[in-house]
Parts: structure tokens; C-alpha cells; sequence
């Protein structure tokens, strides 16, 4: 048996942007109906290589052989000509815009809404992709986006299909159904390239796999014969690093309690709060679960106070403190980690000692309205010593520091202010597997100490790594937390479709005993 | 059409060569202009920026047009920080000018030393107060303030042209749209003899003394700027939006409040229509050209009071329209915004 | 009374033509999410390029709203070159091309300070003229109001039933996904602009050539910026604008018809109430935040650099 042309084949591709080299050297080869695994970690490189093979970013060097002979891709259009398909990780749809009008646009024919609908519909039934045509994008979950996407992608019969960080917007459930489609799509011939940094996805999922590290590749595998140990150490180059989380042994008091607080949303397609109550100890990691866009914006804000709410519902170390802006909280020892590093935690083109005044001038940096920026950059100086933030000095900008680092710089900016309560979005969101590691040790560590955390988080194998109690965020409304070891991610994950009504809250909780 | 990449890390050296070379590229497009024009090209540059500075009377009118364009300016900075885009400091010069001139017009004749301290006082709140308006309809009902103050210089022109045409209109002034002249202690002292140059100047470089310790110092400028830069990280660290609006709209009123009265105390003498030749809008270009630093738009201010002076000479010396000015400006805003561009970005290598 | 209504009637659908052009023309650049504030710069050199062209060859109107439109086309170009090539800052850049148009069209004007063109008679439409009442206003107009009508309709069908209204939507919401898909963001920008500067260079031809028929400098007297007003007035939509048109036309119109109508202010104070009446305008339409921000161009003004 003579070996298959490949679908899809890179030599030598090299992306460099200034001060960084994306891609060296990459070559992979993709064979028809194989899902061939890109694997990585955060910042590795792959979503570069897929842009490249796309057509939205050019490369510096090397060859694109598609069946074998040599192609030149300028743009994503000459791309999809080429009967390459792309499902962003960063969704490109236009929310102001139906389901049928954002596919027409990727279309190269006569303009017609009417016929388009009834072939989205026909083609998203035929694989177990429902979606409405005429529904308003802004109106879909995250998950229907992304259908639409795929969609998208297969009215195009494509020949090779990529996909970047296709789960991490999607229920377990989800991944299940989305793994199904992609099987079948594989069975009929396409091939498909699989971007993830997931191990455990890859491998059930993958006929084989292409390992990067910082731009290079650094093996190739079939992940099924793999350990995700073996993997791991492809993607890292060493062990994934466990968390240590001793059990607390301070005062249990309640910190925060927060009830009954709705909110409508000020975002124009933003979720609406609706009759949220919890409360957090001291020493407590609360972990709040669910797919961003289920209110998750604005639980946050209305926990920072970035929108202030009705006073009494929440109440702070026993005062209500709904009405009082960030702050004012911050004042009194809540603070609080964004989901955006740069432009909302940090100030991009400022200094780090600058950066630090942005909520740690309480701390005796001012003098009469006048600024001591001595005092400062004293502060910022220990807070890269202490947190281990790579960079030149306190003098460095914001935005010339890697993700990994800017993070390890604001979370140690608030635990500084020394907190009774930190509310902390997305902790670890694209950062790289070393930094996540250090960042997660340092949110056990100060809850140890008994000060309470709010966790609001995507990641589910984060959640359950050093949250005690986990709640879900589903359409605005929030499940009763449950302690760690009582559920599982198949529970969860139920509730994260907004399965967790009275009338459904024995039904998924028969499901968690079903899963044990 | 894709030219520019973004550097690495913004160049400091582009931050402080980008308005030399606005400048230079402005000279450039202006030759051009004069060529097309048939007009001798290094001439037209002598009368138009040279002359004005070999006598002693170019210089001290050069310090005239400068200060209100400085005062202005650095009061506009501070809202530009914090992108707040307060358009409309022609008709809070005019309002300034108007409270300030009512003021000299009802104590005319008297000999009281308070006549200039009140003059001044009046002209701070009157500018303030149009400022402040924007402020309230920005933080009550969220209206762009780029517009309203625009709108609002409109109005205040109109103000301006019915008093004077009306209630304050001069009884012996032949029906002229323009108050009676102020009497000498509604003036500022003329300090170099035989000059315009007069102590209202004490009033701009005390603003700019007092500006550039605010902004190398305060709090409250952080907080502008990191508002500017990043409005999400302004409401993070729970700074007050409504504040910052309040506080830029009313400073830059009352600078160019400030301003009125020292064209009609000063150069002007009285109400009339022409107390500003479009200071409010030049000194928007001010501030940017002088870095929004309050040392920089010194250094502005005098460049485009040069160019104001050229015009003037352009106009007598080669015949040519003083609206040339306008278009020196326009084309130097340009070449000052495309150069910046180049603070954090770079051409692109390949293509 | 009604005899009184139809010469203000028909008065404000004139008055408010070089708003309806400059307006729409503004819409669609901002429809594709960028902001040119240099309406009235625009607005002037396409009024002194139609003047211009309309006294040196004699063929009047039919000269000077092409070379109106193609005069703010091409101005439109400098702000096009620095706001989208350079992604250098939207709101001063519209301000430069405003500073720079009045210079320019006043520097151009300066030979033509004591022309002045025929204008342009009024063209009714047989039978629809003779209707009472509402034949007169609608029915007997100069043919470039009808031709704003026609812009009206053109420009409402491209946004709301074709393929490349969808487009600019798109890019106007987001030019990263629309790079992203494989569409030239820039150079459909550019087209947008170019656009927008042709519909208010002809608004301004029409000032100068039709509605008074004069240069006099500075002639467009904040009409660039009240169309500025009236897109978000319009929240971005081309209806409202024309409706938002006609109420600064009537607004306009009323100073001179006021002492006929037995109001007793002083002059200042009618030739003030268009730009009081933008500022209410913009309260009203801005107080309810969400109304705004629902139908806002998620990307209006902000620099984007693929």
C-alpha cells in the first residue's frame, strides 16, 4: 500500500513579529479524513500557524503544500477558494447580524437570504448542528456561535477544517456532541486540524498530533499510545505542576453575603442578574463555574463595584456596601482581579510603579492630592520581587510584559493591599503553565491566610483544583454552591446549560450520582 | 494601504521629534502651496516667518497672540488627557470676555482698584460656567460633549453679537456692533513702552507655572490620564467619570475665559466682534503640538502665534488671503497626528 | 395661516437639502465605524469648488455639484490617508480637515467675494404641483431637492437590502472580523469616506450655487456639524436623518418668517435656535443611554490597524 498524498502539508513555515519569533521551522503533514492535533500551551505559536495557513497572516518563510502541490494563500478568501475552512477561537461573527447574514458575507455568491437560510438549516440538521437562520447572533450562547461558525465553514464544503481552542467555550456535554459532528465530518473525508492545549481532549479525539513549544516543534505523536503525562512533557517540557491546598484552620466567619441581587445589564447584549445569592468565608475558595455571557461581566462588576447595586444586597464584613463604587470597596479590603490585564486591571503605556498607584495609592502615596512616586515605585519593586514578575524593572510598561507576568504583577498589587475578600476573574487565561501554577498556588496560599475568594472561572479543571464550594453562572442566575468532593464536571457542566430549576435540581443531581 | 506594524515598545525619540517633524513636513507642503501659487517660495518663508521676528515689535506682538493661545491651551490639555474633546473654548473665551466686559462696562469711570481683579474674576466664571454646561449635559444625560461645545461657541456668538449690538452697544459708536472702549483701569498696564505686550501675561505664565506642577504631581491628573488611556481601568480603581468631565470642562472654560479677558483688557480694549481670531480652535492645536505638556505648548503657543503674525504679513507683504493661517493650521494638526502614529508603530518592512 | 405654512414649508425642505446630503454622507462613514468630524470642512471647499465651477463655465448648477462633490471627495482623501492608513486619532483628524477646509475655501473664495450665479428656478412636477397645499411644498422644488430624496432612497436601500450594506454594518461593528474573514477593512473604509465627502461637498455646492446663490466665507455656518449631530440625532438610521433634517430645516427657516408670524425676539436669538435646537436634540437622543448603544457602530472612532 503505497502511503496517501497528504491534505495539507507545511515545511519549514517561520512567522517573525518584532522582538518575538512565532513560528521556527514548523512542518506538519495532515493526512484526508485524519483530525490531526496541534498541541501547545498559551502563547506557543499555534494560532499564528493557523493564521498563517489561512491566509490572515503571511508568513516570513516556508511552503503550504495542499494534495501535494505548492499553494501560495494571500488572504482568507483565496483560502477558502482553496476549500480551507476556519472556526476562530475569538469568534469573527457580527452580533449586530442573523445567522444567515453573517454566513452570507463569507460567501462567493449571488446575494440571496431566503435560499441561504434553508441550506444553513439543511446542512446544521444533517450534522447535529441546530441552529435558527433568522436568530440575531447577539441573541446565541457562546456554543451557538460557534455552530454558526462551523456552518459557516462546512456550506463551503471544505477539505480541511481548523479548529482553534474549539471547548474551551463549550459544557462538557458539548464537547461530547461537537466531537461527535467532527467524527462524522472526518468519516466523510475532511480532514481536520485541532488546536488545543487540552490533554485529555486531544486524546480521545485525535489520529495524530503535532507537539510546539515557543515556536518549534518538538515532536509529533499518536496521542491515543500517549500518556498525558508523555504529552505534558512535549508541551512543557517537564511535569504539569500540582497545586498544594492544605486545609484552613482559621476563624470561619462569613465575609460576603450577597442576596437577592439582580441587575440589568448596561451592556447592550449583556446578560441580566437575576436574584443571585451566595455567601464566601474566610479561607474559602468560592469557584464560580459557567460559560462567559451568562452574566458573568456583570456579576463581577457588581461584586467590584464597578456598577454599583441596592445597597443591601451585599453586605461586606456585616456592612452594606451595594451602593459604594470600587473604590470605596477597596477601601474597606474587597478587591479585585479583572478578567482583562491590559486596559482594565492595568494601564497599558503606564509603568508598573505607576500601575501600582492605580489602587494601591491608599497606601500612603499621596499627600495633599500631590503624588509621592517614590513611595510608589517602592511598592512596585517589592511587588515584582515578591511575585517573581519577570521584567526589566518597576520602570517596565504594563504592556511589555508577557500575560504570565502582568498577572503575577496585579494579583500581587491586591494581595499588597492585604484583602479581606478577592474577587478574581479568569486567572489564568492565556498564561502560560508555569505562571498559571504560581498564580493558582498564590490564590491558596492568601485564602489560607482567611481571606475569602471569589473564583469565577471557564475552566473547570482550575475550578476543581483549589475551589472548596463551586457554583454555576447560567443565564444570569447562579446555582446553589456544593462543596468540591459532593460534585463532579458532569454535574456542573449540566448546570452550566442552565439545567438547575427547582423542578431539574434533583434531576441533575441524579445525574452527579449517576456519573459517581 | 496596510503601512505600519507596531513596535515592540513606543519610541521616545518619536514622542519629542514628531512635532519637528510635523513642522518640517509642514514647511514642505507649504512650499508647495507657494509654488503652485507662482509665488516665490523662499520669500513667501521670509515674510511669512522670519520677518515677523527682526523687529522688536514682531516679538513683542508675538508674546500678544501667544498667551491666550498658551492659556488656552493648557487648559484644553488637561481634557485631552482624559479624552475629554472640549471644542467650543472660542465661545468660552467669548462668554469670558462678555462677564469680564459687562463688568468694565458698569464700573466705567470708576477709579476703583477692583475693577481688574473683578474683570478677571468675572471672566474665570463665565468661562467656567459655559464649560461647565457641556459637563452637566456629558454626566446628566450622557450628550457628547465634542458637539455640544461646539454648538454652545455658536450660541455664545450670538450672545456676544446682541449684546453689543444691543444693550451694550457703544451710544457714540456710529450704530458699529461694539461697546464703548474701557477706561485704564479696566486694562492691563502695558509693560514694554511703546508695545502691546501688557501684565496679562503675568496670568499666563502663572498659569503655566501652576499647570505643570499639576501635572507632574497631582493625583488628580493620574487620574485623568488613566482615564484617557483606559477608561476600564479608570472605573477598576473606581475613579469618578463625572468628576473628570466636571473638572476638565470647567478648568478649560475658565482658561479661555481667562484668555477673553485678556484680549478685551488688553490688544481689543472693548467688546466688539472680532475679540478672537479663532484662538479656541488654534490652541486646540496648541496643546497637541506642545505634547499636552504644560512646558511644551509654551514653546507651541509661540510657533503658532508666529503663524498667525506670517498671515498677517502674507497679507500685506504677497497679497495673499489671511485665511492662509488656516490652512498652515489644518496641515500641521495633520502632519502632527500622522507623525505620531509613528510613537508606537513603525513602517512595515515587507509588503 | 395656511398661506403663511407654505412658502416655511416649502422653505425648510430647501434648507434642509445640504443636510440631508452632508448627513447621509456621514452616516455611511460612520455606518463603517469611522468618525469624520470634518463635515464643515468638507461642506466648505465642495461649496467654493461648486461656485467656482459653476461661474467659470457657465453651466451653473449642472458644473457645480459635480465639482462640489468630487472637491470633497478628495479632501475627504486627506482625512481618509491619515485617520485609516495611519490610524492616527479620528476626532482630531476630522478637526484638522475642518481648520484646513475653512482656510482653503476661504483662501480659494477670496476670487469670487462679488459673484453671484443665478440659481436655480424651481422645477414643478405637472399635475403633483397643482395638489393644494401640499403641491406647493413637496411638488414645486429646485431638482436637487428631489435629488436628496433620490440619495435618501439609494443610500436607505444599499444599508438595509443589499449584500454591501451588510458589509459596511459589519465592518462598522467589527473590523477585526471582517480583516479576519478575508475583506480589504481599509479600502472599503477608504470608499466610505469618499463617499462621504462627495455628499457633503455637494450639500455645500448646493448652499453656494442654489440656496443663497453667494460665497460668502464660512458660508456653511455649522451645517457640518448639525449633520454631524443629526447621525446620531438619527441613530445611524437614514430615515430619522431625513427626518431629523427637516426639523433643522424648519428651525432654520422660521428666523425669517418669524416677524410675519408675530414673534418678537431679537435676531440673534432665532439665528442661535439650530444650534440650541442640536443640543436638545442630543440630550434628548443621548439621555437614554441604551438607545444609543444599541444601534451605535461598536467600532465608531476607534483606530484599526490590521
Amino acid at each position: 500500500m503505497h502511503s496517501p498524498v497528504p491534505r495539507l502539508e507545511l515545511l519549514g513555515i517561520t512567522k517573525r513579529y518584532p522582538g518575538i519569533v512565532a513560528c521556527a521551522e514548523v512542518s506538519l503533514s495532515v493526512l484526508p479524513g485524519e483530525i490531526h492535533a496541534v498541541l501547545g500551551e498559551n502563547g506557543a505559536g499555534k494560532s499564528t500557524l493557523m493564521k498563517i495557513i489561512y491566509g490572515a497572516v503571511k508568513a516570513d518563510a516556508g511552503t503550504i503544500l495542499l494534495n501535494g502541490h505548492e499553494v501560495s494563500i494571500a488572504n482568507p478568501a483565496q483560502a477558502r477558494r482553496h476549500g480551507i475552512g476556519m472556526v476562530f477561537q475569538h469568534f469573527s461573527l457580527f452580533e449586530t447580524l442573523s445567522v444567515v447574514e453573517n454566513i452570507s458575507l463569507v460567501l462567493d455568491e449571488p446575494f440571496d437570504l431566503p435560499a441561504l437560510a434553508v441550506r444553513v438549516k439543511a446542512v446544521s440538521e444533517r450534522y447535529g448542528l441546530p441552529l435558527d437562520p433568522k436568530r440575531m447572533v447577539h441573541s446565541l450562547s457562546v456554543g451557538e456561535r460557534q455552530r454558526v461558525e462551523i456552518v459557516r465553514c462546512l456550506l463551503q464544503d471544505p477539505k480541511l477544517l481548523i479548529l482553534d481552542e474549539p471547548t474551551s467555550v463549550l459544557t462538557p456535554q458539548a464537547v461530547q456532541t461537537l466531537f461527535e459532528t467532527l467524527r462524522q465530518l472526518a468519516s466523510e473525508g475532511v480532514s481536520i486540524l485541532y488546536i488545543s492545549h487540552k490533554l485529555h481532549e486531544i486524546q480521545s479525539l485525535c489520529d495524530g498530533a503535532t507537539i510546539i513549544r515557543h515556536g518549534k516543534v518538538t515532536g509529533t505523536a499518536i496521542p491515543r499510545q500517549e500518556t498525558a503525562a508523555s504529552l505534558a512533557r512535549m508541551m512543557i517540557g517537564r511535569e504539569l505542576p500540582v497545586c498544594q491546598a492544605p486545609a484552613y484552620e482559621g476563624e470561619k466567619r462569613t465575609v460576603l453575603t450577597v442576596e437577592a441581587l439582580s441587575l440589568i445589564s448596561e451592556e447592550p447584549f449583556g446578560t441580566n442578574l437575576e436574584d443571585i445569592s451566595f455567601s464566601v468565608n474566610a479561607g474559602e475558595i468560592l469557584g464560580i463555574a459557567g460559560i462567559s455571557g451568562n452574566g458573568q461581566a456583570e456579576l463581577m462588576a457588581a461584586l467590584s463595584g464597578e456598577t454599583t447595586v441596592e445597597k443591601h444586597s451585599i453586605h461586606f464584613d456585616g456592612e452594606a456596601i451595594g451602593h459604594l463604587n470600587a473604590g470605596q470597596r477597596r477601601n474597606r479590603g474587597l478587591v479585585f482581579v479583572p478578567e482583562e490585564r491590559l486596559g482594565r486591571g492595568a494601564v497599558p503605556p503606564f509603568s508598573l510603579s505607576h500601575n501600582a498607584l492605580l489602587t494601591a495609592h491608599r497606601k500612603g502615596m499621596k499627600n495633599w492630592g500631590m503624588v509621592r512616586y517614590s513611595k510608589a515605585r517602592e511598592f512596585a519593586d517589592q511587588c515584582v520581587a515578591r511575585f517573581d514578575v519577570r521584567c526589566g524593572g518597576s520602570g517596565d510598561d504594563a504592556r511589555s510584559l508577557s500575560g504570565g507576568n502582568l498577572q503575577k504583577f496585579i494579583v500581587g498589587r491586591e494581595i499588597m493591599l492585604k484583602p479581606k475578600l478577592m474577587i478574581v476573574a479568569q486567572p489564568t487565561w492565556g498564561v502560560d503553565v508555569g505562571a498559571s501554577a504560581v498564580l493558582r498556588q498564590a490564590l491558596v496560599d492568601l485564602s489560607r491566610n482567611g481571606v475569602a475568594i471569589v473564583l469565577i472561572s471557564e475552566e473547570l479543571e482550575e475550578l476543581f483544583e483549589i475551589s472548596d464550594r463551586i457554583a454555576v453562572l447560567a443565564e444570569g442566575r447562579l446555582s446553589a454552591a456544593q462543596p468540591r468532593g459532593a460534585t463532579s464536571a458532569e454535574s456542573v457542566g449540566l448546570k452550566m446549560s442552565g439545567l438547575f430549576d427547582e423542578t431539574s435540581t434533583s434531576q441533575s443531581s441524579e445525574v452527579s450520582h449517576a456519573s459517581a | 494601504m496596510h503601512l505600519l506594524e507596531p513596535r515592540a515598545r513606543p519610541s521616545r525619540l518619536m514622542r519629542w521629534t514628531a512635532p519637528l517633524i510635523a513642522i518640517v513636513a509642514t514647511l514642505l507642503a507649504g512650499s508647495l502651496l507657494f509654488w503652485s501659487l507662482g509665488k516665490p517660495v523662499l520669500e513667501s518663508f521670509e515674510v511669512f516667518f522670519i520677518q515677523p521676528m527682526t523687529s522688536s515689535y514682531g516679538w513683542s506682538e508675538l508674546l500678544i497672540k501667544a498667551c491666550p493661545l498658551i492659556l488656552i491651551a493648557e487648559g484644553l490639555a488637561i481634557g485631552f488627557k482624559a479624552r475629554i474633546y472640549n471644542i467650543g473654548a472660542e465661545g468660552q473665551l467669548i462668554i469670558g470676555a462678555l462677564a469680564g466686559g459687562g463688568v468694565a462696562i458698569y464700573m466705567d469711570g470708576s477709579d476703583s482698584a477692583w475693577v481688574m481683579p473683578a474683570m478677571i474674576l468675572a471672566g474665570a466664571i463665565g468661562g467656567g460656567l459655559w464649560g461647565a454646561l457641556p459637563a452637566l449635559l456629558r454626566t446628566r444625560f450622557n450628550a457628547q460633549e465634542t458637539l455640544t461645545t461646539l454648538m454652545l461657541s455658536y450660541v455664545a456668538s450670538f450672545i456676544l453679537s446682541f449684546m453689543v449690538s444691543g444693550p451694550w452697544r457703544d451710544p457714540e459708536g456710529m450704530n458699529f456692533p461694539q461697546s464703548i472702549m474701557f477706561g485704564d483701569n479696566a486694562l492691563f498696564a502695558i509693560l514694554l513702552e511703546g508695545s502691546r505686550v501688557n501684565t496679562s501675561i503675568y496670568l499666563t505664565g502663572a498659569a503655566v507655572l501652576a499647570f505643570w506642577l499639576f501635572n507632574a504631581r497631582s493625583f488628580m491628573h493620574f487620574q485623568l490620564e488613566v482615564g484617557g488611556h483606559a477608561p476600564a481601568a479608570s472605573r477598576y480603581a473606581g475613579f469618578s467619570s463625572h468628576q473628570t468631565v466636571w473638572f476638565s470642562l470647567v478648568v478649560s472654560g475658565i482658561t479661555a475665559g481667562l484668555a477673553g479677558v485678556g484680549e478685551i483688557a488688553g490688544p481689543v480694549g472693548q467688546l466688539n466682534l472680532n475679540i478672537s481670531p479663532g484662538y479656541g480652535f488654534a490652541a486646540i492645536i496648541v496643546a497637541y503640538l506642545g505634547r499636552l505638556h504644560a512646558l511644551g505648548i509654551v514653546l507651541a503657543g509661540l510657533l503658532m502665534a508666529l503663524i498667525y503674525l506670517g498671515g498677517e504679513a502674507a497679507q500685506v507683504s504677497l497679497q495673499m488671503p489671511f485665511a492662509i493661517t488656516g490652512i498652515f493650521q489644518g496641515m500641521l494638526l495633520f502632519f502632527l497626528l500622522g507623525s505620531d502614529v509613528f510613537i508606537d508603530n513603525r513602517l512595515r518592512r515587507s509588503a | 395661516m395656511i398661506e403663511q405654512l407654505i412658502p416655511i414649508l416649502a422653505g425648510t425642505l430647501a434648507a434642509a437639502t445640504p443636510l440631508i446630503f452632508a448627513g447621509l454622507g456621514e452616516l455611511v462613514v460612520e455606518r463603517t465605524g469611522v468618525m469624520n468630524l470634518g463635515v464643515e470642512g468638507m461642506m466648505l471647499v465642495g461649496a467654493i469648488a461648486g461656485f467656482a465651477a459653476a461661474a467659470e463655465t457657465g453651466y451653473g448648477v449642472a458644473a457645480g455639484l459635480p465639482a462640489g462633490a468630487l472637491a470633497g471627495a478628495a479632501t475627504a482623501m486627506i482625512f481618509a490617508f491619515f485617520a485609516l492608513s495611519l490610524a492616527a486619532n479620528q476626532a482630531a483628524c476630522g478637526l484638522a480637515l475642518t481648520i484646513f477646509g475653512i482656510g482653503l475655501s476661504a483662501f480659494i473664495g477670496q476670487n469670487y467675494i462679488s459673484y453671484s450665479l443665478p440659481g436655480l428656478k424651481p422645477l414643478p412636477i405637472p399635475l403633483l404641483a397643482d395638489i393644494p397645499l401640499l403641491g406647493p411644498v413637496l411638488f414645486a422644488q429646485d431638482a436637487v431637492v428631489y435629488l436628496s430624496l433620490a440619495a435618501y432612497a439609494a443610500v436607505a436601500w444599499t444599508l438595509t437590502k443589499t449584500r454591501l450594506g451588510l458589509l459596511l454594518k459589519a465592518i462598522g461593528e467589527s473590523p477585526e472580523s471582517a480583516h479576519a474573514i478575508g475583506y480589504p477593512v481599509i479600502l472599503i473604509r477608504f470608499g466610505a469616506v469618499a463617499f462621504g465627502g462627495a455628499m457633503a461637498g455637494i450639500g455645500g455646492a448646493y448652499l453656494s450655487t442654489v440656496y443663497t446663490p453667494l460665497w460668502v466665507q464660512n458660508m456653511s455656518a455649522g451645517r457640518g456639524w448639525i449633520a454631524v449631530a443629526l447621525v446620531v440625532f438619527a441613530t445611524w438610521k437614514p430615515t430619522r436623518l431625513l427626518f431629523g433634517a427637516y426639523l433643522f430645516g424648519f428651525v432654520t427657516i422660521l428666523q425669517f418668517h418669524a416677524q410675519g408670524l408675530g414673534i418678537m425676539l431679537p435676531v440673534q436669538f432665532l439665528a442661535a435656535l439650530p444650534y440650541l435646537a442640536t443640543i436638545v436634540v442630543l440630550v434628548v437622543i443621548s439621555r437614554d443611554r441604551r438607545v444609543l448603544q444599541n444601534n451605535l457602530p461598536a467600532s465608531l472612532g476607534k483606530p484599526f490597524l490590521p
